[in-house]
């Protein structure tokens, strides 16, 4: 046989080494210059693809697979728009680190640079909302290519890549071998074991601490499940309090008493309380983003700090910390029971006491009080029942971004990581319902949910053609203030009560929207109703979508106002007159 | 915190594999996250091995400072990042191409000078010369402020390239 007829052609040998990657589902939608790459898929069915309805949607919704199964989620999408609309999913996945593999389609090789039909700078694109992608310009490096592109997904700080593949090299032959070793990547070699000397620092650091809190974040969940069972083992031998970013929630179980509840913006007030009053600080896979350290400049100002983290740029990036630790969460975890079980450090336990006090002092002012009356239904109210249903199922939740979003951060419990998927670091709209779809894909008897707000719910809704397709039962409980809620709480406060375009004009009609699609609407106005709608939703084996009619004046509280610090929160509506936001804080998002 | 200490001048050397595009995720590094490039020089220095350096020399504070190298160091096709500032003493050269239009004793001054800063003729018309000097940056700033009142045209320069001293390899 001659060598052209015993090759593979480039897309036949790109379904091999996705095969060979362990890959299950791609999440796609076709195009001109990948015929070739559904051609392949079409010829095998070891591979399932599962048509979406927008690109963008092809990348939430593998982010949803990779953050509920651990894997990496793979998205197959045309050159030009097919590319260009995954540049907000890629984004995302960078800002949240999900491990992604973007296969893009491109024009052939001799046309690239010619504007050619659906033709854009896909590299030159999605080079600064990556963590790494190739052009591919010959058939000989591809299989080579798309098993480091998974090499460079999955490890260190996870996060998406993209493969850029001209037509005709998946059209072009060449013989496919698969590999007989772990890829290695000659420059890219993320450091995960830390250092022993660093960490007994670390445990001496914690073993004198008066007033320690643990500040833990998505990290840990990305290091995966071991790592959230270590957290918690070692948070129980130290006795000290923990809180979780809104990337970590679920690392540690939120019903246990250790747990302050999230901090940030929109986190508990014990927790931010804590964080401003520690004296030693363990960051573990968190970033002291924006969101979370409030002015930089009272972040926390009594402590030592100590941060872990995979990635050096984290560490000292907003916050200087005085023991930085590089490595995976953990290793550094494991390391860190290791050293404490073997000094058994005598704690201050007096004054842990004391701390403690203090923290159940501040739980007392139970900041995520509301009043629920006979005739409208509060948000915060709508998820407590939700959880109260929800909680003795296996469940999954998801997000859309805004109020919606930080409330059901705070009134559902998070158990156990990797059950809930949310657009923390980009805070993209329209993530929860196609993210929903990859939680579902990965796991079909589940329980999945995603909570809404009618403003996000329309950035993705032509996904209700994808779950009705696939019959996928995903859940959309949309809590609906006929409001961009955060937005016009934001105006609210900052700008007069001046609403200016965040009132949602001309909303469809979601029951009938959702029979459109072949799923099932429910509405629920009453809180006495609230009940039996959500049993509903629960019992129906068919994607469903609830329009749960909420209070449309609710503001999300407590508050941290942009620019001010931990001690400065608002706690309630009664609370804003007393604290105005600074000039320096209007001026930030 | 941070806007209270001084920015300060760093040379930094980066190895990367020469491939297409490392000089735009190099670059867009930059823009992106808004820190200022003074001089970037970048040439395959192992054609074996397929590397080139890239030298930077960029301005900060010493928390933006390392933040710079950390985001250098996590690109995946860089090899090394070195802060030749921090990293003990090190030479840097600088290359400039000078060209002078002038006659008379403008003509000849131009040419007496360029002896003085040891700047070699490597194009000349009865009307004009084309100089190359290399030196540090200072020297090379120098000359070309000379050179303007005695008829300076245009002016080529190479940006810094930069190395430790001593027999060590980075």
């Amino acid at each position: 046989m001659k060598p052209e007829e015993s090759a593979t052609t480039g897309a036949d040998l790109l379904v091999k080494a996705l095969i060979d990657e362990e890959v299950e589902v791609v999440f796609g939608y076709p195009g001109g210059a990948v015929l070739p790459i559904y051609d392949s898929i079409f010829k095998q069915n070891q591979l399932r693809h599962i048509l979406v309805r927008h690109e963008q949607a092809a990348v939430h919704a593998a982010e949803g697979y990779a953050r509920s199964t651990g894997k990496v989620g793979v998205v197959l999408v045309t050159s030009g728009p097919g590319a260009t609309n995954a540049v907000t999913g890629l984004t995302d996945a960078l800002m949240d680190s999900v491990p992604i593999v973007c296969l893009t389609g491109q024009v052939p090789t001799h046309l690239i640079g010619n504007d050619a039909f659906q033709e854009a700078d896909t590299t030159g694109i999605t080079r600064p909302c990556t963590k790494h992608n190739y052009l591919v310009k010959s058939v000989a490096v591809l299989a080579r290519t798309v098993h480091e592109a998974f090499y460079v997904a999955r490890s260190g700080r996870p996060g998406p890549v993209v493969i850029d593949l001209p037509k005709d090299v998946l059209m072009n032959k060449h013989d496919y071998v698969a590999p007989t070793k772990p890829v290695e990547h000659k420059s890219y070699k993320p450091i995960t074991k830390p250092d022993r000397a660093l960490l007994h620092q670390a445990v001496e650091l914690m073993a004198k601490a008066k007033r320690p809190v643990f500040y833990v974040g998505g990290g840990v969940v990305n290091s995966g499940p071991k790592a959230s069972q270590l957290l918690t083992q070692l948070v129980r031998m130290t006795g000290f309090p923990i809180t979780n970013t809104l990337m970590g929630l679920g690392s540690y179980p939120a019903s246990d008493s250790q747990f302050l509840g999230m901090l940030g913006m929109h986190g508990t007030y014990e927790a931010n309380l804590a964080m401003y009053h520690c004296d030693v600080l363990i960051n573990i896979g968190a970033r002291f983003d924006d969101r979370i350290t409030g002015k930089l400049a009272e972040f926390s100002p009594k402590s030592t700090k100590i941060h872990i983290d995979i990635d050096p740029s984290s560490i000292n990036k907003n916050v200087r910390v005085d023991l930085p630790i590089v490595g995976d969460a953990r290793r550094a975890l494991k390391g860190l029971i290791d050293i404490w079980q073997k000094k058994q450090p005598k704690l201050d336990l007096k004054a842990q006491k004391a701390w403690w006090a203090q923290i159940d002092g501040w739980r007392q002012r139970k900041c995520l009080a509301y009043k629920q009356g006979a005739e409208i239904i509060k948000p915060q109210y709508a998820l407590e029942r939700l959880y109260h249903h929800i909680k003795d199922r296996e469940h999954y939740i998801t997000t859309e971004v805004g109020q919606h979003q930080m409330w059901a951060a705070q009134f559902l419990k998070f158990e156990k990581p990797n059950h809930w998927m949310t657009s923390g670091g980009l805070g993209t709209m329209g993530y929860g319902f196609p993210a929903a779809m990859g939680v579902q894909i990965a796991h079909p008897d589940a329980l999945v949910i995603d909570v809404a707000g009618e403003a996000s719910i329309m950035m993705n809704i032509q996904e209700l053609s994808t779950v009705a397709q696939y019959r996928l039962p995903v859940k959309i409980f949309i809590l609906n203030n006929q409001y961009m809620g955060m937005v016009r709480q934001w105006q609210e406060l900052l700008h007069g009560g001046r609403y200016s375009e965040s009132y949602m004009e001309s909303l469809p009609d979601f029951v009938r929207l959702a029979e459109a699609f072949g799923a099932v609407g429910l509405r629920c106005h009453e809180p006495a109703k609230l009940d039996d709608t959500i049993k509903e939703m629960i019992e129906i084996r068919k994607p469903v979508v609830v329009d749960v009619a909420v209070d449309k004046a609710e503001n999300c509280f407590p508050m941290i106002p942009s620019g001010a610090a931990h001690y400065d929160m608002l706690l309630g509506p009664d609370d804003r007159a007393a604290k105005p936001v600074s000039e320096e804080g209007m001026v930030l998002v | 915190m941070s806007n209270r200490e001084l920015a300060s001048s760093h040379t930094i050397s980066v190895l990367v594999d020469n491939e297409p595009g490392i000089l735009a995720r190099v670059v867009g590094l930059f823009s992106g996250r808004g820190y200022n490039i003074e001089s970037l020089t970048v040439a395959e220095t192992d054609a074996a091995e397929n590397l080139s350096r890239i030298t930077i020399v960029t301005a900060g504070t010493p928390m933006v400072i390392e933040q710079i190298k950390a985001q250098l160091d996590r690109l995946v096709p860089v090899h090394k990042v070195h802060d030749l500032t921090m990293e003990g003493p090190h030479i840097e050269r600088e290359l400039a191409l000078i060209k002078v239009k002038s006659t008379g004793e403008k003509r000849v001054e131009a040419l007496r000078l360029a002896d003085v800063f040891r700047a070699k003729v490597i194009d000349a018309k009865t009307d004009s010369f084309v100089f190359e000097v290399t030196g540090n940056s200072d020297k090379v700033d120098t000359f070309i402020s000379l050179m303007a009142a005695l008829g300076l045209v245009d002016v080529g320069r190479t940006g810094i390239v930069a190395m430790t001293r001593g027999g060590e390899a980075l």
